[in-house]
């Protein structure tokens, strides 16, 4: 590894592919995962593998939805759609990392004076 | 979305596992492709498109593992994965996986059976309806045998009649002894065993017979319709099981009796209410016809529902001194007190401490179990090294390869377990069948559910405790990492090394902890067999009389001079069979059935409390002498001590001591009831209930002046009783040819029945603390053999430097003392604070005997040494160039 990358937190990885299932529209296991890799701009230590688990642990609980199809290069591939419930888990997801993030922020701000 | 739903997809999943994982197999393909196509299009060389897609996968397995675990219930499907794997590497393990399961069977099986004899004598409710209603009445002296534990008929009755607290009372007779009652026409007479109870007996313990009815109040009636219940067992034996002797007659003591019914085999009346006896037949208890005779039934009650034990025991508090000893006697009543014991509590109760010791010793023997097999896999793991790197290597983590190890263990201890039921099942059969064995309850021994509930509970127990220990080492993790379950530790040698002695020093205190602990036990045992019975039961045997033959007056009874004259007869002709020293007769023998009367010094009033129930002999002459119980001034009985002459009684040194202390009792009168009597004799104290007791007051009576209840020649030779019995029957039958055919006893049988409890502890507990030293000497053995075969390389090398042979061994011996030293100096202190708990076991040794304590330490470090000698003996001849080569 030349540069740490960032660690992945805990449920970052499920909100990751929801936001990028509801904006991209359906997409398979490596768009997807290619997607987060360059939105993040490489800085995540990113097992493409992990995604997997990720995508069946958002289907078991109805968030996402799959189905097999061809791709633009005719392919076979697993597509992902996200649902009306994953919609709505997105949207409280999404405001309590803004309120984490704020809080964090905030606190971090307090000692970085001068801080490297 | 419900959490329900998401399990029953998961429960899916587990069952579709394999269409699933194809489907995900297909999916990382494509995965990958898209990968490659991007990377070739990136101007990679294909290969290295290959690679770097790869690279960025991460490990596909890892991948596959983990979505299963999301997709799934992992937990099944690991461990039935985990399973399979350690099957296999067990079976290629024979030789380990058999020492395995034979060390967990045997501590598993020594488990199961201490259980379920808790089980069974603590535990388990007794057989009977409501049995938590069940009160034994008795008297608080136990000093004074049956005699003071019953009450006389009038007492009973208006007990029952008084009484507020119990929905109802009964009680059986207290003095019925062994083979009592002659079964005739059926070739032989047959002796059998048979109790008299109250009307009420069964209705109130809620027994139902078997097949026909219980008694009417017709049949307990005096001069009533004869009636008898059979014990399902004696229904088996003499009747072959057949159902038509229901209903009618057979002749018991020469009497034509109905069998009104048959018992069903789940009433044991002996394993509960007389533990060691056999009773093989009920008739009604006629209370009328009991009326003169004193102290006679044992009572028991049921409590109305809501009454509690303080309740019934305040009123019985008021009650029983206000009863009549006889209702036509005035001023009969006052010396009666009525202690309410819960049945439970009466026939279990005093065991209670006994059982608490042995499950506490069989729980050390798990312990010791477990630390062993910790020890044996440990000393695998580190052979296994190779295969748990690998699995890492390939993705495993660290919890993922404790789990497997658990795994394995789980297999071994059930494997263990299975070996246990089987070994503990032949054992507690075995058990169940010792009728010699006076416990309570034994015959009801048992596997049941709650003893497989707990074998399961013990068998998971144990592969926790022995596995986790070298899975955590395995998966290389301290036991710290792995709480905090993060990255790995080192797992060197030294740390296991360390590890293992540790275990080994554990596994010999706990050992030293047993032993001392059995030690203490089986000294008091040995004193128990040392005491002095007052009387000697080595080459004594006894057989029982009958005298029904004897010519009965017109009541019913037999003439005292009709009686004397047939015992004089009987031991007159015994006394010539070949081998036979001599012979006596006394209605009842020591440790066997007893009943008391009263003795008092004539013309002395004696304060409440001052006297006490005094065992009463009635005997021949020659008995004394006979049962070897020493004449200690004055004379025994003669065959002129007639009806009519002079009335005497000897007493044993206890009654002299107390009714004339400091004088000489020879010659002074003595009132027995409202006879007089003179001492003519003084015999040493017998002790009568047993060992452990001291003796209490006692008096002998002649035969030809008093009714004796029974009648048990007692023979004193040096042949054995098989020899004996045929010869001695043969004498019996020309006398009396109604004389059933009965077996000679030894007497020792009354002494082993007496201690059978203890013995039956002090084996058990014995069996196990050579069971803990055998497993940690394989222990030592273990680790020592094996720190000698891992320093092979290191011991070649010094002895090709020029250490001498027996440098090397003393360094190998050295550590095994110093290990079997610290194990022995933390046992031993462990012990003196553990053997306070058994003090009150123990008998004439304290819980610190020294004697006791160094002998098990010698032991133990001789034991020790033996292990460590063998392997250091193998170092010795460890040839260096052959070390040396091997590298």
């Amino acid at each position: 590894m030349a540069e740490t990358k960032l660690d992945l937190l805990q449920g970052t990885l499920d909100l990751m592919v929801l936001q990028t299932l509801a904006t991209m529209g359906d997409l398979h296991g490596y768009g997807i995962a290619r997607r987060i890799e360059q939105v993040s701009g490489e800085e995540i230590l990113l097992n493409q593998g992990t995604i997997y688990a990720a995508l069946v642990r958002l289907q078991q609980r109805g968030r996402i939805a799959a189905e097999w199809g061809t791709s633009d290069n005719n392919r076979k591939a697993k597509f992902y759609s996200i649902t009306k419930s994953g919609h709505k888990q997105m949207a409280i997801d999404v405001a309590y990392w803004r309120r984490l993030a704020g809080v964090m922020g905030r606190v971090l701000a307090m000692q970085a004076e001068g801080g490297e | 979305m419900g959490s329900f739903s998401r399990l029953f997809q998961r429960m899916g999943a587990v069952f579709q596992r394999r269409s699933l994982d194809q489907s995900l197999e297909a999916e990382i393909a494509s995965h990958l492709e898209f990968a490659i196509e991007e990377n070739l299009a990136k101007g990679m060389s294909p290969g290295e498109a290959r690679r770097q897609a790869m690279l960025r996968f991460g490990g596909v397995e890892r991948a596959k593992e983990e979505q299963r675990v999301e997709r799934g219930l992992p937990q099944i499907e690991i461990l039935a994965q985990d399973l399979r794997y350690s099957l296999r590497t067990l079976v290629r393990d024979r030789g380990f996986t058999v020492i395995a399961v034979l060390i967990l069977g045997l501590g598993i099986a020594a488990n199961i059976v201490v259980f379920s004899v808790v089980n069974t004598i603590l535990l388990r409710p007794l057989p009977f309806t409501a049995p938590e209603q069940l009160v034994r009445v008795g008297s608080v002296d136990p000093k004074g045998g049956m005699s003071s534990a019953t009450y006389s008929a009038d007492a009973f009755d208006q007990f029952q009649h008084q009484n507020r607290s119990f929905q109802e009372v009964t009680g059986y007779f207290g003095f019925s002894g062994s083979d009592n009652f002659k079964l005739t026409g059926y070739g032989e007479p047959v002796p059998l065993s048979g109790l008299p109870v109250v009307e009420n007996f069964f209705h109130m313990f809620g027994v139902q017979p078997l097949y026909g009815r219980l008694f009417t109040a017709e049949e307990c009636r005096k001069n009533g319709p004869a009636a008898v219940l059979l014990s399902y067992s004696f229904w088996k034996r003499q009747f072959s099981s057949n159902r038509s002797i229901v209903g009618s007659a057979i002749s018991l003591n020469g009497v034509p009796v109905t069998v009104v019914g048959v018992l069903p085999e789940t009433f044991d009346f002996g394993s509960v209410f007389a533990p060691g006896t056999k009773i093989d037949a009920f008739v009604p208890s006629v209370l009328d016809d009991i009326r003169d005779d004193g102290n006679t039934i044992a009572i028991f009650g049921r409590l109305k529902p809501g009454v509690t034990l303080a309740e019934a025991q305040s009123e019985a508090d008021v009650l029983f001194p206000k009863l009549y000893f006889r209702l036509t006697v005035a001023n009969s009543s006052g010396g009666y007190t009525g202690t309410l014991t819960g049945l439970k509590e009466f026939v279990s109760g005093k065991l209670r401490r006994s059982l608490v010791v042995l499950w506490s010793a069989v729980g050390l023997i798990l312990l010791i179990v477990c630390v062993n097999l910790s020890n044996l896999l440990l000393a695998r793991a580190a052979t296994r090294s190779k295969e748990f790197a690998l699995r890492k290597a390939l993705g495993a983590g660290a919890g993922r390869l404790v789990r497997q190890t658990l795994t394995e263990s789980l297999v071994l201890s059930s494997g263990g377990a299975l070996l246990g039921l089987v070994l503990a099942w032949a054992m507690i059969t075995w058990l169940a069948h010792q009728g010699s064995i006076a416990l309570p309850l034994l015959s009801s021994l048992r596997i049941d559910g709650s003893v497989l509930g707990w074998t399961l509970g013990i068998t998971l127990l144990s592969a926790v405790l022995f596995g986790l220990l070298p899975g955590l080492r395995i998966s290389g993790t301290s036991l710290m990492e792995a709480l905090n379950s993060t990255g790995r530790g080192g797992s060197e040698a030294r740390g296991q090394d360390r590890l293992r002695s540790m275990l080994v020093v554990s596994e010999i205190s706990l050992a030293c902890v047993l032993l001392v602990g059995a030690g203490l036990l089986l000294r008091s045992f040995l004193h128990i067999l040392d005491v002095d019975m007052g009387f000697r039961a080595d080459s004594a045997a006894t057989i029982k009389l009958d005298f029904d033959a004897i010519r009965l007056d017109s009541a019913g009874n037999t003439s005292p001079a009709d009686r004397t004259a047939f015992f004089r007869d009987v031991i007159g002709r015994v006394q010539q069979i070949p081998g036979v020293e001599m012979a006596g007769v006394s209605d009842n023998l020591p440790l066997d059935r007893n009943r008391s009367w009263g003795i008092r010094a004539k013309g002395h009033e004696y304060r409440k409390g001052e006297l006490q129930a005094t065992f009463v002999y009635i005997v021949t002459p020659g008995y004394l002498r006979t049962a070897g119980i020493r004449l200690v001034e004055g004379r025994d009985f003669t065959w002129s001590d007639t009806a009519t002459s002079e009335k005497g009684v000897i007493i044993n040194e206890t009654v002299a001591r107390k009714l004339w202390p400091g004088e000489d009792p020879i010659g002074r009168a003595a009132q027995t009831g409202s006879n007089e009597k003179v001492v003519i004799g003084v015999v040493a104290d017998v002790r009568e209930s047993s060992a452990e007791r001291e003796p209490g007051w006692q008096m002998y009576l002649p035969t030809s002046q008093e009714s004796p209840d029974g009648a048990q020649l007692v023979i004193r030779s040096k042949l054995p009783v098989a020899t004996l019995t045929p010869s001695v029957m043969a004498v019996l039958r020309s006398l009396n040819p109604a004389q059933p055919r009965v077996e000679l006893r030894p007497m020792q049988e009354l002494v082993d029945r007496a201690s059978s409890p203890r013995r039956f502890f002090v084996l058990l507990v014995a069996a196990f603390a050579g069971l803990g030293l055998l497993l940690a000497t394989l222990g030592i053995y273990g680790i020592i053999s094996y720190s000698v075969t891992r320093q092979t390389q290191e011991i070649g090398i010094r002895m090709a430097l020029g250490a001498t042979l027996g440098r090397v061994q003393l360094d190998v011996i050295s550590r095994t003392l110093r290990l079997a030293l610290i194990g022995i100096t933390v046992g031993t202190v462990a012990s003196f604070l553990t053997s306070r708990l058994i003090a009150s076991l123990l008998f004439g040794t304290s819980a610190s005997d020294p004697l006791t304590f160094a002998a098990m330490i010698v032991l133990l470090g001789v034991v020790s040494l033996l292990a460590g000698y063998v392997p250091a003996r193998r170092a010795s001849r460890i040839d260096p160039m052959q070390a040396l080569r091997n590298t």
